[in-house]
């Protein structure tokens, strides 16, 4: 027997649409000279945030931003059942260590830059399950800190390929309820990891575009809905050229939705003036979007029905260095005004 | 679903097709990076930073040094400049645009080494900054040295004899 709530292979559709009832969005300086400043709670502009390691502002930009979200709503941490968290980090330490400062039980999610999308969904399931009254999710990313980790030492002095990404220094965190006033989950399409063959780890927009298209045909095929149901399609942060390529591949799925979507990406920056080549990426990014603009959009009802889709890339740099071409995820979710 | 028939993309086709036409369509879409105007940025910059090395060198042998003395202070001279930008934060900034031009010569060297150093900083003095020093440089190091001692059996063995 099917389970109930679950429509055709990926998707489920809440009978109780989970409540996005605050949100806070936290961003670095870069981000907070681009097109959306106006949309963050805050900008930080000191890239240490106050500490002394890249690790520890990450870890403080997720913290205040998990933070922000529970004044926003009212709420003590005590107040919440669960805290979704996750970021790039090995072993997700900035998610780790912010959920110890807060003393919330903690569900660590790793969906490398799909993480927000991945706990909205799973934060959604716990509520509409009937596990949860309250759920807060959270994801964060530091230009410094990934560049650490993925590529070179910050003050390295290498020359970057039109296609690679800037990692965004940013924090989004929101508080899910059964019940209240704001935007609603009403579906989530839970990605499978795809591959097709593209291992350039400075091109993760290529990389990252077949596992955005194959969540969203499935959520089409799912809920039987079509491009036009939707106000906008968001991907998480595929970046100029990812962007074609989706679009590409949708085509040739039967969809065409050029005129309907966007990218976290290509959103966060002026690309003209910024120096970012193929657009933002990292966990921060559909992060900071997400819980900034596109929340106000639908709390302002300007979007009424948007399909955003988290796209994260599974990669390590162990596996690449072995060899290995990137796996990726794309984990969507409707959220209605 | 006809019209997929004259796709690059048939998401019908078996998976190891379907990697093949991605991979033309990622190889249209993907813009190649401007190699003229990257090399123009190297040979200009790369060509001051010799210019540079060479001013000192002839400052230092005017002051009385030996030609391979000379040298060596040139060397020191250019290698405290590069990590000193590098602390600054500044060598990335001009590499960004120079490319080759600030790897080649031997500030890129420093640049290296001071790098990882840095950000090894907040793990110790030992194992962050002792053992991060060598992270990048290491390997430049050991396949460097490896290649030399292989050039210089070869030219031992096949090379003009000195009388």
């Amino acid at each position: 027997m099917p389970a109930e709530k679950k429509v055709g292979a990926q998707t489920v559709a809440f009978a109780k649409p989970p409540v996005v009832s605050a949100t806070a969005a936290i961003a670095g300086a870069k981000e907070g000279q681009g097109p959306l400043a106006d949309t963050f709670d805050k900008v930080i502009d000191d890239p240490y945030c106050g500490e002394d390691s890249w690790e520890r502002a990450e870890r403080r930009l997720l913290q205040e931003a998990l933070e922000m979200a529970l004044k926003k709503a009212g709420l003590k941490p005590r107040d919440v059942d669960y805290l979704l968290a996750g970021d790039l980090l090995n072993q997700i330490i900035s998610a780790n260590f912010a959920a110890r400062a807060l003393a919330i039980p903690f569900i660590g999610l790793y969906g490398a830059c799909s993480t927000i999308y991945e706990g909205l969904a799973v934060g959604a399931m716990l509520i509409d399950g009937g596990f949860a009254e309250k759920v807060l999710v959270g994801s964060s990313s530091h230009y410094a800190t990934a560049e650490k980790q993925f590529r070179f030492p910050t003050e390295q002095g290498v020359q970057r390929t039109p296609t690679a990404q800037w990692t965004v220094t940013g924090a989004g965190a929101l508080i899910l309820t059964a019940t209240g006033t704001g935007p609603r989950v009403t579906h989530a399409t839970i990605g499978r990891v795809v591959d097709l063959g593209a291992g350039d780890p400075y091109n993760m927009g290529a990389a990252m575009a077949p596992a955005a298209a194959d969540t969203m045909v499935h959520h089409f095929t799912d809920t039987r809905r079509r491009v036009a149901d939707y106000d906008l399609l968001l991907t998480g942060d595929l970046g100029f050229y990812g962007k074609t390529l989706l679009e590409e591949l949708m085509r040739s799925y039967g969809h065409d939705i050029a005129e309907r979507h966007n990218d976290c990406g290509i959103l966060i920056f002026d690309r003209e003036n910024q120096d970012v080549h193929a657009g933002g990426s990292g966990c921060g990014c559909p992060a900071t979007v997400t819980c900034g603009l596109i929340m106000r959009r639908l709390r302002e009802r300007k979007l009424n029905r948007v399909l955003g889709v988290g796209t994260g890339a599974l990669l390590s740099p162990l596996t690449t260095g072995q060899g290995e071409t990137i796996p990726t995820v794309g984990h969507a979710v409707v959220l209605e005004s | 679903m006809r019209q997929n028939a004259k796709r690059a993309f048939d998401p019908g086709k078996p998976l190891e097709m379907q990697k093949q036409a991605y991979k033309k369509m990622v190889k249209k879409v993907s813009p190649k990076p401007p190699v003229i105007r990257n090399s123009i940025w190297a040979f200009a910059v790369g060509g001051f930073i010799c210019a540079v090395g060479q001013a000192f060198l002839t400052l230092f042998q005017g002051l009385g040094l030996s030609t391979l003395d000379a040298g060596t202070a040139t060397a020191i001279v250019l290698v405290f400049i590069a990590a000193f930008l590098t602390g600054l934060g500044l060598y990335d900034e001009i590499a960004r645009f120079a490319g080759a031009g600030t790897i080649v010569p031997i500030t890129g060297f420093a640049n290296a080494m001071v790098a990882p150093a840095l950000e090894g900083r907040t793990e110790g003095i030992v194992m962050g900054v002792g053992a991060r020093l060598f992270s990048v440089a290491g390997p430049i190091l050991v396949l460097g040295i490896t290649a030399a001692w292989l050039v210089g059996i070869l030219y031992y063995f096949l090379g003009p004899r000195t009388p």
